[in-house]
């Protein structure tokens, strides 16, 4: 039995991803976001007539070690395709993509849903390039924006391995790290980078053939993804269960309803008429070419957050959490390559910097380097400050390039935390004033701020009071027979 | 300035420049005054680009006064088919749908109102290094669809040799414009005989290179895969020197070839002894394609060769023997499936390439469209002519789920085929001979409505469009005078291994050396 009674939810996704080149797929003008309408056009991608595409490189090696970091087998010659239809955002009439002879077939992304591991079947990832955007209701016309127009994108497509929204969303989330570790993609959801469609059926549960369908389009956020998934499975059992059957049909989701909602039937599906793009020749890979890419691989998020709970011995929540970015982990990284204590270093970042990070997309804005963090938690484990003036010297630093020791210094900041120091100068300071130290004996504790400002005085205040009132009264009180 | 200086070849021109014995301007301001007196009965152009090529002509000249070098073209008067982008002249592709909108709303078309791309083709940019004037926009059938230039949405270009008849298509207005004396060269395109089909009907010199050898980019597309720019000029040499400048890869189209441009110019003259010329019996079967085989399935509807044109080609054919040339039948077995196969691919192609005209982002738009749907509709049911229209229903058709298997990608599949007999051919053989065109130019009117017999004017034309090798056109004895009907041009057509145009140039310089059309011109009547 599954959640849904006798019915088993059968799930796969489409996710459109932004590759994150320089330039477009097919023409020299540079890939852009929240640009002025239509400053980043050229004959090419407005489709002005005698204009031809020029595959962009860039965007090939993206695509290549996108689909081997999903463990996919490259086609060694795969074919860009012509689909047809009319609209408005769409300048030639036609998208370039690819069809039947894909970039890539057959990879695997490994998946946890609430501790059970799964693996989710990749079933290819073509190349294809965006479309611009249709904005209406400017004044009472449309206007179109074709700067994203001929973007270069990738498309991953899944098996039908996932059985509900929760799984879903954890594919996606998994699948966006990967691209965003390899730097194929920025995994923006809301700029649109990052796009997900799913197709949702179910089946009697044992049934093997697939149910009809349904197409769930741009549901663009990881909150609603899980929702908007249930939603519709919840009304797929529903209809069956009433008697009626489902029919295959592109929904939308509608988060503030909590429903899905007709956007086309089946029988208002263009037909594309794909075929091969004559204007480019198919694309053939060297295998020293492929080679290149894979060995020059990051590691992905996943063996890295083993790897560093193993060796390194964080917790499960703190690999998670320096894992999760890959700012965020190179950060950590080349602060531990300074600091090798892991833990520590851990700590501190989870408990002090992440607080000021914030990521856009590839991107983090840290408030310190990881030289800086080094040298705070260097300076804490000398004894030169205290865990406490750590905090205090991290917020002092953070937004500055000043080295941690300076700071300490300017500021007076140092303890005097080593004990037998402290004991040397009390001694001196009880030598000097016998008197008083008589009086102290003699019952007359109030005395121990004098002998407390006395050291103060001598080591100008950078004592560590707690150690200096602890080694007065153990010394104070060697002589008093109390 | 005798304005005989026109029909003078391109080296020869381009070398009186050089050398300063005419002026670019002189030159260009003969030209345009030409084209003043004589295409008004021709309408070879589309649009002249008087002030335009003078500018460009005197900056030659300064360029020479300067004690620079001056390119191959120095000075010399080019037409260009209007399916090419130029930045400074208007491009209509022969069609309505590139018109702007006219602010006065007259009812007849006027290309002037035409698409103003902002870049130039790259062979268009090349002519201009080289030094070429640029003289005006050629007419065309409407997006290089038709064999008569009829399908002009403008006016139809007439052929000099007698204005009652068709020049040929689709690059027409290219080939009457050499013919007549309007420009010392032209470039056209061909995409199954749109360059050589009016190069034999005008008795002009027109080549189709290698599919790759000439850049693309800038040419308004009809059938990517077979599309192809070339020359169009009165002698073998001056349309060698063209294909020289503009041949050659280009960055801005992946479909053009990196190999070396040959020395076609020099090629001219080389000896031709001994070389194996291939005579494919198919082309002069009588009623070619009248009738299949029992059962066959090919669908056939032709009159075959005109006896007059075979007489012609087989004369040519004789002259090449006399040049030391040796004759051997070759067999081009799939060549009877060339107008079913074109006709699927090319039709395919169009119905995609021409899905940008949605009157969206440039050219015309229809009024008063209610919804989305209806601005599509309406703009390219106002913008295209019968034929183009004809050829994107038949090659959505022929892409549609359920068709495609049976049809594009058959077609696909016989056209390796017919690639493969060429393969097979060139084994044997280093050039083909054949004619170009079952028929001499036919009148004016005669096949509009009948768009099979117009297609099978492609016959001889489309299987090495197909198979993507070199192919050009070059004048044979034209035939008689008889029963009112005046002497006309034929061509002879000369088929190469890919990237042998410097081979097929060799060839036809030597013909042409000994060919009874050798300095024919048309008379031409100035007004």
């Amino acid at each position: 039995m599954t959640a849904y009674g006798a019915y088993e939810p059968v799930i796969g996704l489409e996710v459109h991803a932004q590759l994150l080149t320089r330039t477009k797929a097919f023409c020299g003008c540079a890939t852009s976001f929240g640009d002025p309408p239509n400053t980043h056009t050229c004959p090419v991608c407005l489709g002005l007539p005698g204009a031809l595409p020029v595959l962009n490189a860039e965007a090939v090696a993206l695509a290549v070690r996108a689909a081997l970091a999903l463990g996919c087998s490259l086609q060694m010659r795969s074919v860009f395709a012509r689909k047809n239809y009319f609209y408005p955002d769409l300048p030639k009439g036609y998208q370039i993509s690819q069809y039947d002879l894909p970039l890539a077939l057959s990879g695997v992304l490994d998946v946890e849903v609430e501790g059970t591991p799964r693996r989710v079947g990749i079933r290819r990832i073509h190349m294809e390039e965006d479309a611009g955007k249709n904005l209406h209701g400017i004044g009472d016309e449309s206007v179109v924006d074709l700067n994203r127009a001929g973007t270069p994108l990738i498309e991953i497509v899944s098996e039908p391995d996932l059985r509900s929204g929760a799984e879903a969303a954890e594919y996606l989330r998994r699948l966006r790290e990967v691209l965003m570790f390899t730097g194929v993609n920025d995994g923006n959801l809301e700029q649109g980078s990052f796009r997900c469609d799913a197709n949702v059926s179910i089946r009697k549960l044992g049934e093997t053939r697939l149910g009809t369908r349904v197409e769930l389009k741009n549901i663009n956020s990881f909150k609603f993804v899980a929702d908007a998934i249930d939603v519709e499975i919840r009304r797929q059992v529903n209809l069956v269960e009433r008697g009626d059957r489902v029919r295959q049909q592109t929904r939308g989701y509608s988060a503030e309803k909590r429903e899905s909602y007709l956007l086309r039937d089946k029988e208002s599906e263009s037909d594309y008429r794909y075929f091969p793009e004559p204007d480019l020749p198919p694309l053939v890979l060297e295998e020293a070419y492929v080679e290149s890419i894979r060995s020059a691989l990051p590691e992905l998020p996943v063996a890295k957050r083993a790897r560093w709970a193993l060796e390194l011995g964080l917790t499960t929540y703190a690999t998670g959490v320096l894992g999760g970015h890959p700012a965020i982990a190179r950060f950590f990284d080349e602060a531990r390559a300074l600091y090798p204590d892991a833990v520590k270093l851990a700590n501190f970042v989870q408990s002090e910097v992440l607080r000021d990070v914030t990521t856009t997309g590839l991107t983090a804005s840290f408030p310190v380097t990881p030289a800086q963090v080094a040298e705070i938690l260097r300076l804490v484990d000398a004894g030169t400050i205290s865990g406490k003036q750590a905090k205090e010297l991290y917020a002092a630093v953070a937004g500055t390039d000043h080295a941690p020791a300076d700071v300490v210094r300017e500021r007076g900041m140092a303890v005097l935390g080593d004990a037998s120091a402290i004991e040397t100068i009390a001694r001196s300071v009880m030598e000097a004033n016998p008197k008083q130290v008589a009086s102290y004996r003699a019952g007359k504790t109030a005395l121990l701020g004098f002998f407390v400002g006395q050291i103060m005085k001598q080591t100008k205040g950078s004592a560590d009071p707690a150690m200096v009132n602890a080694v007065l009264v153990r010394l104070l009180g060697e002589g008093s027979g109390a | 300035m005798d304005a005989t200086v026109l029909d003078r070849s391109i080296p020869e021109l381009a070398g009186l420049v050089t050398r300063g014995e005419v002026s670019a301007e002189e030159v260009t301001k003969a030209c345009l005054d030409r084209i003043t007196r004589r295409d008004g009965a021709l309408g070879a152009f589309l649009t002249v680009q008087a002030e335009e090529a003078l500018q460009a002509a005197r900056a030659v000249d300064q360029k020479r006064a300067r004690g620079e070098a001056l390119g191959p073209l120095a000075g010399v008067p080019i037409g260009i088919k209007d399916a090419l982008c130029t930045r400074d002249a208007p491009t209509t592709a022969g069609s309505r749908i590139l018109l702007r909108p006219s602010s006065t709303g007259e009812a007849t078309p006027d290309p002037r109102r035409g698409f103003r791309p902002p870049y130039d083709a790259t062979v268009v940019a090349r002519l201009r290094e080289a030094d070429a004037v640029l003289v005006g926009k050629t007419n065309m059938d409407e997006f290089a669809m038709g064999s008569s230039n009829e399908n002009s949405a403008f006016f139809p270009a007439k052929n000099p040799w007698d204005p009652s008849r068709i020049p040929g298509g689709s690059s027409g207005g290219s080939a009457v414009a050499v013919a007549a004396g309007l420009a010392l060269g032209a470039l056209g395109s061909d995409t199954g005989g749109s360059i050589r089909q009016p190069a034999a009907l005008t008795g002009t010199v027109g080549i189709k290179p290698t599919y790759g050898r000439v850049s693309r980019y800038g040419l308004i597309a009809f059938a990517s895969s077979l599309d192809q720019v070339g020359p169009f000029a009165a002698d073998v040499r001056s349309a060698a020197r063209l294909l020289g400048v503009i041949a050659g890869r280009d960055p801005h189209d992946q479909t053009s070839l990196g190999a070396p441009v040959a020395a076609y110019e020099e090629a001219c003259g080389r000896d031709v002894r001994g070389m194996r010329i291939g005579v494919p019996e198919e082309y002069f079967a009588k009623g070619f394609g009248a009738k299949g085989a029992e059962g066959d399935p090919m669908p056939q509807a032709s009159t075959g060769i005109q006896p007059a044109v075979e007489k012609s080609v087989r004369e040519a054919l004789a002259g090449l023997a006399s040049l030391g040339c040796e004759l051997r039948p070759v067999r081009l077995p799939h060549t009877r499936y060339a107008v079913a196969t074109y006709y699927v691919l090319a039709t395919a192609e169009a119905s995609s390439n021409l899905s940008r005209y949605d009157g969206v982002r440039f050219g015309a738009r229809a009024e008063g469209a209610e919804s989305l749907g209806a601005l599509y509709a309406k703009t390219r049911g106002e913008g295209f002519g019968r034929e183009v229209a004809r050829r994107i229903v038949l090659g959505t058709y022929v892409l549609s789920s359920g068709y495609y298997d049976a049809y594009y990608l058959r077609a696909q599949r016989v056209r390796t085929l017919i690639r493969r007999d060429f393969e097979e051919a060139f084994r044997e053989v280093d050039v083909i001979a054949a004619p170009v065109s079952p028929t001499v130019a036919f009148p004016l009117g005669e096949r509009v409505d009948d768009p099979l017999a117009m297609y099978l004017a492609d016959i001889y034309t489309l299987p090495a469009s197909l198979a993507g090798v070199p192919a050009l056109s070059v004048p044979c004895a034209p035939t008689p005078a008889e029963n009112g009907v005046p002497s006309l041009p034929v061509g002879l057509q000369l088929v190469g291994p890919p990237l042998e145009e410097a081979r097929l140039c060799a060839l036809a310089a030597a013909w042409e050396g000994i060919s009874p059309a050798r300095g024919l011109r048309p008379k031409v009547s100035e007004a």
